[in-house]
């Protein structure tokens, strides 16, 4: 019945994994007697669980990589004092098996269970806003994909305690990940939770390519959205097209690992470098599914806050779109070193180098878009300048790493783990951030306090590269990555530097946690009434804050890319429509979180061999399908009376800030 | 789902006739004879078989996609013929991509004594 699970699979000899664990369960049961004691579990099923809004969904998904950002965080802090402490004589705090696990964990949870969240989670909050729809095409489908983002966590969470996780580095390569070398349970972990969070991002790709093909406002034409809905578009295209690669690539490992086939193995017609060629396919367009929508809210944020429209809008559509086509072109320089040889090594070196163009395009757009403008110094505009130079710096060594000679003397090593946050961080984290600190008014009707938000960018900005360029120069001096233990003394310095780095990133972490708490302290001082903060110009701006459910009484007319501008220049944003009409609406269900939770007992049973349990799990899913399938009771109207009267309440308060 | 009931509905109009329908069927059968033929047949050589059923199964495709599903260059039916061709570029690239990346590491890591020359030789 419980397959593989016994009592010996949690590690009760392991203090630092049983101490997290007495933590989080201890808070977690704070949680729970908050939620009973005020009351809330009523509220928090309506309102959130159950909820089809795409705001609270991507509030929900933002929610979640905050928290799994505090585990990945913790997971490198413990790898940057093993490899303080671990010089010479020193072995450090960490047995090996563990340091393995830890590295692995970082990378899938900083990737999977924190970039990608983010940049869903800012997407559902804006992109059907910027396109004046009430909602994505698929609202059930959306919250679908939430719940099932949120339990593959859930899965990667409970590895800790329950069993292991993968020691493999974290994209898995066999034969390290078959049976033969991972025998527990760890690699069935990573596969299954990256299986279901992985069918959530498909689904969402599917969703927003149908939301922005189909339901933009009357009158927008393509080349009339916002930058950020193009980038949207070009990333989901990207998932649509790529992550099927992932699940077929998993699929294939797990054939090996269950029922004894030898796609990848070393003997019996098995190759491994397949897997490795598969998983890069997946792999490197994923980076630009990354940081493309960070890209756009740069590109909203800069103009906004500068006084100008963006300089190149159609440029920038144009390089955003041919970054898209490339990133198919180039993912073999994730293994220069693999042996194609050196035609194959070429053409990749040339196509990689090649896409640094169109992202300087992109970056000369913004510096063109700040010239001469009256640039007002918010922390989004702070996080912006701190990722123009970060990032140029890391889209450099980037170039460098494209050369497959330089790849050769520098694959594997230290300068590669710089190279790569030096973009992740540099680009997507400080992009998500400035999204956040930009958009954050716009769905909860206040603004987040300025100082603290500056204190964070600061401790980021100062952290990051106090972590990295060590790195950097270790992986000159040779030093590779993932290394438990080393025995040149004269490494040990940079690496108290990038110790001391990562506290401050953790500074920046804290106080972005500090910052939202204070800014919901005193949001009655930070309220804003118009529904503008910033002076803006995207069409979400033109709607109240908070968004209303149904985010635009009439649906605008578009003729213009900068549509909110145009109608502050008009007048034509103060004035109140005369009559409403009956607005259409999703109606909320709970059959998205329970099909994800079923899907979660699945997955869980299958990395146990526990297959009574998947059985029946399968069954719940499919059987939970079939229930919403042929609910009729899917939507409802809101009569227009509502409808005017939130909406006279808004032009009271317009009238008022006026 | 049912938000995008207050917005205009781009109509899919091209739903094909009676006319279409029926070539289209005609045409899949006969291709399908032919394929059948080539292999039964004894009519074509043997080195010429797979090509040849290939090839026919390639243009009953094309025949399907178009009267059947009928992509082409309507207005109607652009944005679903890009879609389709741009799904087709994307696989083109990444099944003749890995077989051109394997092939080469193949030729280069397969020999059990490896020198320059004979990876040089192979390229």
């Amino acid at each position: 019945m419980l397959g593989k699970l016994t009592l010996d699979a949690v590690p009760w000899h392991e203090p630092i994994i049983m101490g997290t664990g007495a933590v989080v369960a201890l808070g977690g049961l704070a949680v729970l007697a908050a939620l009973t004691y005020f009351r809330l579990w009523g509220p928090l099923w309506r309102d959130w669980i159950t909820s089809v809004d795409h705001k609270k969904i991507g509030v929900m998904y933002i929610v979640l990589a905050l928290v799994m950002l505090l585990r990945g965080f913790a997971d490198a802090i413990m790898m940057r004092l093993q490899q303080a402490f671990a010089a010479n004589d020193a072995a450090g705090f960490l047995p090996p098996h563990h340091y393995d696990q830890i590295f692995t964990a970082h990378g899938v949870i900083m990737i999977f269970f924190v970039a990608t969240p983010l940049i869903l989670g800012l997407m559902n909050v804006i992109v059907p806003l910027q396109i004046g729809a009430r909602d994505v095409a698929f609202p059930f489908v959306n919250s679908l994909s939430f719940w099932l983002s949120a339990f593959g966590a859930v899965l990667v969470m409970a590895s800790m305690w329950i069993g292991d996780f993968a020691a493999t580095g974290w994209v898995a390569y066999p034969p390290l990940s078959e049976l033969g070398y991972s025998p527990t349970t760890g690699v069935d972990y990573y596969i299954w939770s990256l299986q279901i969070s992985g069918l959530g991002t498909t689904l969402t790709g599917i969703n927003f390519i149908v939301t922005i093909l189909r339901m933009r406002a009357p009158g927008m034409r393509l080349m009339q959205m916002p930058v950020f809905t193009w980038t949207a578009l070009i990333t989901n295209i990207l998932i649509v097209a790529v992550f099927p690669v992932l699940t077929a690539t998993l699929a294939l490992l797990t054939a090996d690992r269950y029922l004894g086939m030898h796609f990848f193995t070393n003997e019996l017609g098995g190759n491994a470098m397949m897997y490795i060629n598969l998983i890069w396919v997946w792999g490197h367009p994923e980076v630009y599914i990354l940081i493309l929508p960070a890209f756009g809210a740069f590109s909203e944020i800069v103009p906004t806050f500068s006084g100008k429209p963006l300089f190149g809008y159609k440029s920038m559509v144009y390089a955003t779109s041919s970054i898209g086509v490339l990133s198919f072109f180039v993912w073999l320089h994730h293994f220069f070193t693999m042996g194609s040889g050196a035609n194959v090594n070429a053409f990749f070196g040339i196509m990689t180098s090649i896409i640094s163009i169109p992202t300087g395009v992109k970056l000369f757009n913004w510096l063109f878009t700040m010239f001469r403008g009256r640039i007002r110094y918010h922390t989004s505009v702070l996080w912006t300048v701190g990722f123009m130079v970060t990032f140029a710096v890391g889209g450099m060594t980037g170039v460098l790493l494209a050369v497959p000679g330089a790849d050769f003397v520098l694959h594997n090593s230290l300068f590669l783990v710089a190279h790569f946050h030096n973009v992740i961080i540099g680009g997507v984290v400080f992009g998500c951030l400035a999204g956040i600190s930009f958009w954050f008014p716009k769905v909860f009707g206040f603004t987040l306090n300025e100082f603290w938000g500056k204190v964070s960018f600061w401790c980021w900005l100062v952290g990051y590269w106090l972590a990295f360029t060590p790195l950097y120069l270790l992986g000159f001096k040779g030093m590779t990555r993932r290394m438990n233990h080393y025995d040149h003394a004269d490494w040990h310095p940079y690496l108290i530097v990038a110790l001391i780095g990562a506290v401050i990133i953790g500074m920046g972490i804290l106080s972005l946690l500090i910052q939202f708490y204070v800014s919901i302290r005193d949001r009655e001082q930070n309220r804003d009434l118009t529904g503008d903060p910033w002076d803006a110009r995207s069409l979400e701006w033109g709607t109240a804050s908070p968004a209303p459910f149904y985010n635009f009484a009439v649906l605008p007319e578009i003729s213009s890319v900068e549509q909110h501008w145009a109608d502050k220049e008009s007048g034509r944003n103060l004035i109140q429509p005369t009559r409403y009409e009956d607005i259409h609406m999703p109606r909320n269900t709970g059959t998205g979180f329970i099909i994800s939770a079923f899907g979660f007992v699945l997955c869980f049973a299958m990395v146990w061999h526990m297959w009574a349990i998947a059985g029946v799990s399968l069954l719940g899913v499919i059987g939970t399908f079939l229930f919403r399938a042929y609910d009729r009771d899917v939507d409802y109207w809101v009569p227009a009376a509502e409808v005017e009267a939130i909406e006279n309440a808004r032009y009271a308060l317009l009238k008022k800030a006026a | 789902m049912s938000t995008a009931h207050s917005q205009p509905h781009a109509d899919d109009g091209a739903h094909g006739s009676l006319a279409s329908y029926t070539i289209g069927f005609l045409l899949s059968l006969a291709l399908t004879g032919l394929s059948f033929g080539a292999v039964m047949s004894g009519a074509v050589p043997h080195a010429m078989i797979l090509p040849a059923i290939v090839g026919l199964a390639v243009v009953q495709l094309l025949v399907q996609l178009v009267l059947f599903l009928h992509l082409g260059s309507a207005p109607s039916q652009r944005g679903n013929s890009v879609i389709f061709l741009l799904t087709a570029a994307l696989i083109a690239i990444l099944v003749s991509g890995s077989l051109w990346v394997m092939h080469n590491a193949n030729l280069n890591m397969m020999p059990m004594q490896m020198s320059a020359e004979h990876a040089m030789a192979h390229e």
